[in-house]
């Protein structure tokens, strides 16, 4: 197990360090089209092909790369705070408190958050470049897809508070915010984990989408999300197997995060 | 003897590969939207117009092949009175699917019906071209005269949209002079036509037509799982294909496409020049530069969204008509040619100068514009990126914004806070007088600078006269004359930048015997009537 974790660790940093030195990997300039040369095949010049633009796709891995592997993350880590804060409020206080943020929980999952995103594109002004049209998509994210996870973390915090190491905190004379930091905390982190481990696939794959509607990451900036676009037409990915190489990163830096920060303490 | 048998087997095997191939059956194609209605005077979209085509007996029909006039229920017609009456003489013994006979009342019921203001039908109004009464007086069952209160031009064509109505049945929508009449509708999922037991016309043989026994027409708006029923022999028929679909159906079976050319659809960018916009001024001096605009079209490589985006199923735009409109379409208009350096010349003459790979303007403001086009669309976003590297050779910075298409319509028609627009045109009608709504200066369709009180500039108040001029003449030499010029205009004064003209792409299963696509609507079953299915034993035989 102690080789297999330092091998996914190898990996991890492998992709990550990769993704960091786009700028030093890439054979070419990530927007650049090689007209000549659309949809190619993998050869020496371009090792995986190029996309319908003439693209160089390893270029536009590698620097997809470092913005899902950047922005996503940061995105689960908000998104994660804020369940958090909320659903950790919502156990922990329990009584009138527990039944009003739950209701408030619920009314978030139940809005239909398409329209709102749709009104926030409305909204932004078209010239963004595509550095900050990313930031926000992946804040957007970060801050609507907490809900979830804080049903989840209101049903840990509830199942500590009333365990009996807390009984006998509060037995001790341990109460409030001490009780918090000390006691309970600590011992949601692996729930606070694995619900950070789910959304960091999840907002990468709702990136993807959310181009559908405008939201996504503009172009030419790639993402994993917007490369992961292009599988839309599977009679090309059947003929151009290559094509997969972004969904195969995507599975294997995930396998990896989970094989490395796991979530088996909760779950055990 | 042996030769006598082998001539006789042969005569055999031809007729019964004849007879194979008109022995009836079902038709399979997609509808890619719910008809909204089946009332074929208020058809606007895509749906209703299929099942209009398919059902409906005209008195006249432009033969989409030829793209000449050809006589229907209508036997001739005369237009008369500089263009503001036409006399038809109908055809006789026909009758509608019930079996009712078919008269002059029926087409004079109809145009009435058509142009009651209160129906607020979109035929009708491709009709009126000033207010006043219709006049409609018949003379004899089959002789009428339809008056209308001022010239309409190119009417004739017209008829080719009025689905002829019962004047006597109550079941009015139920009943069809065309070829197939409606027989079941399942709301989301079909719409099944059947063979129209009294239509009158027959082939050369003298027998009925249509070959068909039915058509059935799935409600599927997804392309590719339509693509894929089609691979999967569930589907006939498939229309505007997509050039990567296209190029995928070529490898796999290279007889089941069909490039017929040019389409009517052209694609285009265009510049807000709207003074009311919420846009900084030095951007409005701009984008109402005549210079700023060709220059930019002239820094756009059509060549390559043709053979890039479109896969060479495309050609580079020059002008608002394209080639598959062989009247209307003017020869002589050039695409603005892709010269970068002749660009930045152009660019510098208007003040503008290129600093550390930087356009700017004479005021130091660096030249950043957004474009915006509806998502989910492959073609226009890979255009949008591939302006945005040409551009980016100007130092112009170009930021491409897709959005959803309420989202867009609601900023190039209302609030008007945008930079740059591309989208497409589709054309249905081949007559310029469609376009009244684009190229007058007061029209909501003038997207550069829609609803104007008066002209605000020379050139639109010229284009104006000239499509006014056009339209109060039934001379198509003169009306040619006279858009021609129209064409002359938009080319030089840029305000609409033509890109590419899409050809007309379609599938049709080897199954489908007599099918002839061609570029204008309905590419692939516009001659149904003679459309035949034969089995795949009769196939492989």
């Amino acid at each position: 197990m102690k080789t297999l974790r330092q091998f996914v660790w190898g990996i991890l940093i492998l992709v990550f360090a990769a993704s960091l030195m786009a700028g030093l990997l890439a054979p070419a300039p990530y927007g650049q089209q090689f007209r000549d040369s659309t949809n190619a095949g993998p050869s020496r010049r371009f090792p995986l092909g190029t996309d319908e633009l003439g693209r160089d796709r390893l270029s536009r891995l590698l620097y997809g790369s470092r913005v899902s592997l950047l922005l996503a993350p940061a995105a689960a880590l908000l998104s994660t705070f804020i369940a958090a804060l909320i659903g950790g409020l919502a156990g922990y206080l329990g009584g009138w408190w527990e039944r009003l943020i739950m209701r408030f929980i619920d009314l978030s999952l139940s809005l239909p958050w398409l329209f709102l995103l749709l009104t926030v594109r409305a909204l932004l002004p078209l010239n963004v470049s595509p550095v900050a049209s990313v930031s926000i998509t992946f804040a957007l994210l970060g801050l609507l897809g907490w809900a979830g996870p804080a049903r989840v973390v209101r049903s840990g915090v509830r199942s500590l508070t009333s365990s009996g190491f807390v009984l006998q905190a509060r037995a001790c004379g341990c109460r409030g915010s001490r009780l918090l930091v000390m006691q309970v905390l600590p011992n949601l982190k692996p729930i606070l984990q694995a619900q950070f481990w789910i959304s960091v696939p999840v907002f990468i794959l709702a990136e993807a989408n959310l181009g559908l509607l405008g939201l996504g990451v503009s172009e030419p900036l790639p993402s994993w999300g917007n490369l992961l676009r292009g599988l839309e037409n599977y009679g090309a990915v059947r003929s151009n197997p290559w094509t997969l190489a972004p969904v195969l990163l995507l599975v294997i830096v995930m396998g990896s995060l989970h094989l490395v920060f796991p979530g088996e303490d909760y779950y055990s | 003897m042996t030769r006598r048998c082998s001539v006789l087997a042969l005569a055999a095997y031809l007729l019964s590969w004849r007879a194979f191939a008109q022995q009836g059956g079902e038709l399979h194609f997609c509808l890619h939207s719910e008809p909204k209605t089946f009332n074929p005077q208020l058809v606007t979209e895509e749906g209703g117009e299929t099942i209009r085509y398919l059902t409906g007996g005209v008195l006249i029909r432009v033969n989409r092949s030829t793209q000449e006039l050809q006589p229907e229920l209508a036997v001739s017609w005369k237009i008369l009175a500089g263009g503001r009456k036409i006399e038809f003489a109908l055809r006789q013994g026909v009758s509608f699917s019930d079996g009712t006979p078919f008269s002059a009342e029926d087409v004079a019921y109809t145009m009435r019906a058509l142009m009651d203001t209160d129906l607020h039908s979109p035929t009708g109004d491709s009709f009126r071209s000033s207010a006043g009464p219709l006049d409609v007086k018949t003379s004899g069952p089959y002789h009428l005269t339809i008056t209308f209160p001022a010239p309409v031009p190119g009417m004739e064509r017209l008829f080719d949209q009025v689905a002829i109505l019962s004047a006597h049945s109550q079941r009015k929508e139920s009943l069809f002079l065309g070829p197939f009449c409606m027989a079941e509708y399942k709301a989301g999922s079909y719409v099944l036509l059947r063979r129209n037991p009294h239509y009158w016309k027959r082939d050369d043989a003298g027998r009925q037509l249509p070959y068909l026994d039915s058509i059935r027409l799935d409600i599927q708006k997804n392309r590719d799982l339509e693509m894929l029923r089609f691979r999967r022999g569930q589907l006939h028929l498939i229309n505007n294909l997509d050039p990567e679909l296209f190029d995928q159906l070529a490898a796999e079976a290279p007889s089941s496409v069909h490039d017929a050319g040019a389409s009517l659809d052209s694609e285009l960018l265009w510049f807000n020049q709207v003074p009311s916009s919420p846009l900084p001024a030095y951007k409005k001096a701009w984008f109402r530069s005549q210079g700023f605009r060709r220059a930019i079209s002239g820094a756009i490589n059509r060549e390559d969204l043709c053979r890039v985006v479109y896969r060479g199923h495309a050609s580079p735009a020059a002008g608002p008509v394209s080639p598959a409109n062989q009247f209307w379409f003017r020869a002589g208009l050039k695409q603005h040619a892709f010269d970068p350096q002749g660009a930045l010349g152009r660019l510098e003459q208007e003040g503008f100068r290129l600093d550390g790979g930087v356009l700017r303007d004479r005021d130091g403001h660096p030249v950043e514009f957004s474009v915006i086009t509806n998502a989910g669309n492959k073609p226009r976003e890979r255009m949008a990126v591939m302006i945005q590297q040409d551009l980016g050779k100007l130092g112009v910075r170009l930021n491409v914004v897709t959005l959803d298409f309420p989202s867009l319509i609601d900023r190039i028609s209302r609030s008007y806070d945008y930079e740059a627009c591309l989208l497409g045109f589709v054309n249905d009608d081949m007559d310029p007088n469609a376009q009244m709504n684009v190229w007058l200066s007061s029209a909501s369709n003038h997207q550069w600078n829609p609803e104007q009180k008066s002209p605000e500039t020379e050139w639109e108040a010229q284009i104006d006269r000239l499509m006014r001029a056009q339209a109060s003449v039934s001379d198509p030499r003169k009306r040619k004359a006279s858009f021609d010029k129209v064409q002359d205009i938009i080319w030089d004064e840029a305000p609409f930048l033509y890109l590419v003209y899409k050809n007309s792409l379609s599938a049709v299963s080897a199954m489908v015997q007599n099918a002839r696509p061609t570029g204008l609507r309905p590419q692939t079953y516009w001659n149904a009537e003679r459309l035949s299915l034969v089995s795949e034993v009769a196939r492989s035989r």
